[in-house]
């Protein structure tokens, strides 16, 4: 018996030559790095058990998989000690990890000391609140794309999830790929936007538009949307491979004091200037002649159209801001979080939650609902676990639909 | 590249048993879809509701006939609870609930909460001894000709599933003979037409998705079954994608679209399969593309076939152009 429960971790030791996944577990506490001893370490293929390791005392540990595969590495929390947390609670699962035939591949899980015991409620909620507001910036720029589009061509566009993890990953291409110049990534974010804003233009020019004037109902355009979705998503895939990345740019920074917050510098530079695009944003809707001809547009299609204005250019104005605003979005998800090919689709599911909230179709509701959505979801965690806080923004979205289906700002003729 | 091999293959694949679970679900689908216009974005949801829904009963200490019953009316409440929000709203708004609601599910069932029951990411196995107890052939031995032999316990899967598929085949053309039928395709032409007669629209809507969505949890025991474990990762979103591209397919609001579109596809995806992985290996892409790009690869044309069937051949197969939706 106690051979048998030998044999796997003996062969795991043997197969220095084969496929293995391995890691070294270190807490980061300020300048120090501790190895983490003790901590099970689970492998997974597609939900099969693949093999488990416990790190040691230099934190090291291996798991010998059978070669080349997408595998998911899952640290078991409990095992941690007491005062070591993981960075990111929700990153206990690494959920694509690609190993090719032989590799022997080095992942990676962010410890630090933990934060729940040193923390006091109320600044735990603060902190929370502050997440949320920057999530909630992050949702709500990102949501006025999908919600405008809406509004001037009635089509929920099912791949603007991909534009948005689009813009991340072009800023990534320019910013910290070999490949790339590896610009800083303020700079590299300035291509990264014109190309979201023609990658915009672009679908609307060489797809959507033929489609409207082949005559195209709007369910075919919808499920071709989610064609689109998935194609882009497999292409982001291959690009970009499986594994989370992060920017290198404000990847590590110190908390600093701020309005009596303490909390790290981007996430404030996040919310100011987030505001500040929502208010030029809204400035462009009601103040020029572009952005008046958009709410007329969304209106009234017919009426706009006999009043003199384009309604085709009109719409490629829609789709290049919206692109445009999308992949700013994805730059500040990127920034806030890590990157990951299908950081647009876990996204869209809270972009739809916001502009159902607030309205779909309406700009104003969807930087409404973006931000009530992104501090429901955030500060939600801090009574129920941390894996439903994305469950949570459904919760929102169901119950929305059931007492004001139009949402907060919609118009009422726009749901029936 | 061994051609004949890769079509071996692929001709295994379509007349699997996976095949016929994805044809039982695609007929759920194209119910929805096809006859009744509802824009159903997370048909794998109800799939997963009643995988789990029998294997969970089946863990608990349920017999797999019980197991089976639960999954159904899972699947058939879950229809219930994202219908009466949204169906009454315009087509979107249920598009965008059932995409996010299959989601979540998801990670629901992967969670550390739900563990006790669902032991999150592995998933359960080894529910369905009760149905492979009733296999009448050989389990070891293999039956069938040359390279179309099969295992008798993969013959016994096959067997029953495409007998599933028969039934789900009948019971959507007697419904959609009956006058239920030519309400909901009504419905899907003209919703106000049927409304000013006196119909309750809504009602329809919602039977047709708990319908649909019971097919699809049907599809979903089936693909549990015949692997003997379920687990999240089985229910991504695309598998509703693929759904999707079978019941258009084939042909949306078609009786037999989803059947063929489900065996068309399946050969397509593994014949498509076979050639990349050779062609891979044989060093045709040179470094551009490892093995696993050439899996993706495979999948972003899958999404671009979708498009383009869409915009060129909404009608897919067996379709009319008359039946299938295309002017809104």
């Amino acid at each position: 018996m106690l051979f048998l429960m030998l044999a796997p971790l003996t062969a795991a030791l043997a197969q220095d030559e084969g496929s293995a996944i391995k890691g070294r577990l270190e807490a980061i506490d300020g300048e120090e790095r501790v190895a983490v001893a003790g901590v099970t370490i689970v492998v997974t293929q597609d939900g099969t058990d693949i093999g488990s390791a416990v790190s040691d005392e230099a934190g090291e540990w291996l798991v010998a998989v059978p070669g080349a595969g997408v595998y998911q590495v899952t640290l078991d929390v409990t095992t941690l000690p007491d005062g070591i947390a993981l960075t990111d609670p929700d990153a206990t699962a690494l959920p694509e990890v690609a190993v090719r035939e032989g590799q022997q591949k080095t992942v990676l899980f962010q410890l630090g000391p933990g934060a729940v015991s040193t923390v006091s409620s109320l600044e735990r909620f603060v902190d929370l609140v502050v997440l949320g507001l920057k999530l909630g910036a992050i949702i709500a720029i990102s949501a006025i794309g999908l919600s405008l589009i809406y509004g001037v061509t009635g089509l929920v566009n099912f791949a603007h999830g991909e534009m948005v993890a689009l813009g991340a990953v072009i800023a990534f291409f320019f910013h910290v790929s070999v490949a790339g110049p590896e610009w800083p990534l303020w700079i590299a974010a300035i291509p990264a936007i014109l190309l979201g804003a023609g990658l915009g233009g672009g679908q609307e020019v060489l797809l959507w538009r033929p489609l409207r004037r082949r005559g195209t109902g709007l369910i075919a355009m919808m499920v071709i949307s989610i064609g689109l979705s998935f194609a882009l998503r497999n292409l982001i895939l291959i690009l970009f491979k499986g594994e989370p990345r992060s920017f290198v740019d404000y990847a590590v920074q110190r908390e600093v004091e701020f309005l009596g917050i303490s909390t790290v510098p981007k996430n404030i530079v996040i919310i100011l200037a987030s505001v500040v695009i929502l208010i030029l944003v809204g400035l462009f809707l009601e103040r020029t002649k572009t952005g008046t001809a958009m709410r007329a547009v969304a209106d009234n299609k017919d009426l706009a159209e006999s009043s003199g204005i384009d309604v085709n250019r009109v719409i490629l104005t829609t789709w290049l801001v919206g692109g445009g605003l999308a992949a700013i979005g994805g730059i500040f998800l990127g920034v806030s979080e890590q990157l990951q090919f299908d950081m647009g689709f876990k996204l869209l599911l809270l972009i739809f939650a916001a502009v159902v909230l607030g309205g779909l179709g309406s700009a104003y509701g969807a930087m409404v609902g973006g931000f009530i959505v992104g501090l429901v979801v955030e500060v939600s965690t801090f009574w129920v676990d941390v894996e439903f806080k994305t469950a949570v923004g459904l919760g929102v979205l169901i119950v929305m639909l059931l007492l004001r289906p139009q949402g907060i700002l919609g118009s009422r003729e726009r749901i029936g | 590249m061994d051609i004949g091999g890769i079509l071996i293959d692929a001709l295994r694949a379509s007349i699997g048993p996976v095949a016929a679970a994805y044809a039982v679900s695609a007929i759920g689908l194209n119910l929805q879809f096809g006859y009744t216009g509802l824009l159903n974005f997370g048909h794998v949801g109800f799939m997963l509701v009643g995988a789990y829904g029998m294997a969970i009963t089946v863990d608990l200490g349920g017999s797999l006939w019980l197991g089976i019953l639960v999954g159904i009316l899972a699947s058939v409440v879950l229809g219930l609870i994202l219908g009466v929000p949204t169906l009454r709203l315009r087509a979107d708004y249920l598009a965008i609930v059932t995409i996010s609601a299959a989601e979540m599910l998801r990670l629901i069932v992967r969670s550390s909460w739900a563990d006790p029951f669902t032991s999150s990411v592995f998933g359960i196995q080894q529910f369905a001894g009760a149905f492979f107890d009733l296999n009448p052939f050989d389990p070891g031995s293999p039956y069938g000709f040359g390279d179309f032999a099969f295992r008798g316990r993969q013959l016994w899967v096959m067997v029953v599933a495409w007998a599933i598929v028969g039934l789900a085949v009948l019971f959507t053309a007697l419904l959609i003979k009956s006058p239920w039928g030519r309400i909901i395709r009504a419905i899907r032409e003209d919703e106000d037409a049927v409304r000013s007669l006196g119909k309750n629209v809504f009602g329809y809507k919602l039977q047709s998705l708990m319908i649909g969505g019971a097919l699809g949890g049907i599809g979903g025991m089936m693909l549990a079954i015949e692997q003997q474990n379920v687990f999240p990762n089985a229910f991504l979103p695309r598998v509703t994608f693929f759904l999707y591209v079978m019941v258009i397919l084939g042909g949306a609001g078609t009786i037999l679209g989803p059947v063929l579109g489900a065996i068309v596809f399946q050969f397509l995806f593994f014949f498509f399969d076979g050639v990349m992985v050779q062609a891979q290996a044989a060093g045709w892409f040179g470094e551009a593309i490892d093995a696993t790009d050439a899996a993706q690869v495979k999948l972003m044309l899958v999404g671009i076939g979708l498009m383009a069937l869409m915009a060129f051949r909404p009608q897919g197969i067996l379709g009319n152009r008359e039946e299938m939706l295309v002017g809104d």
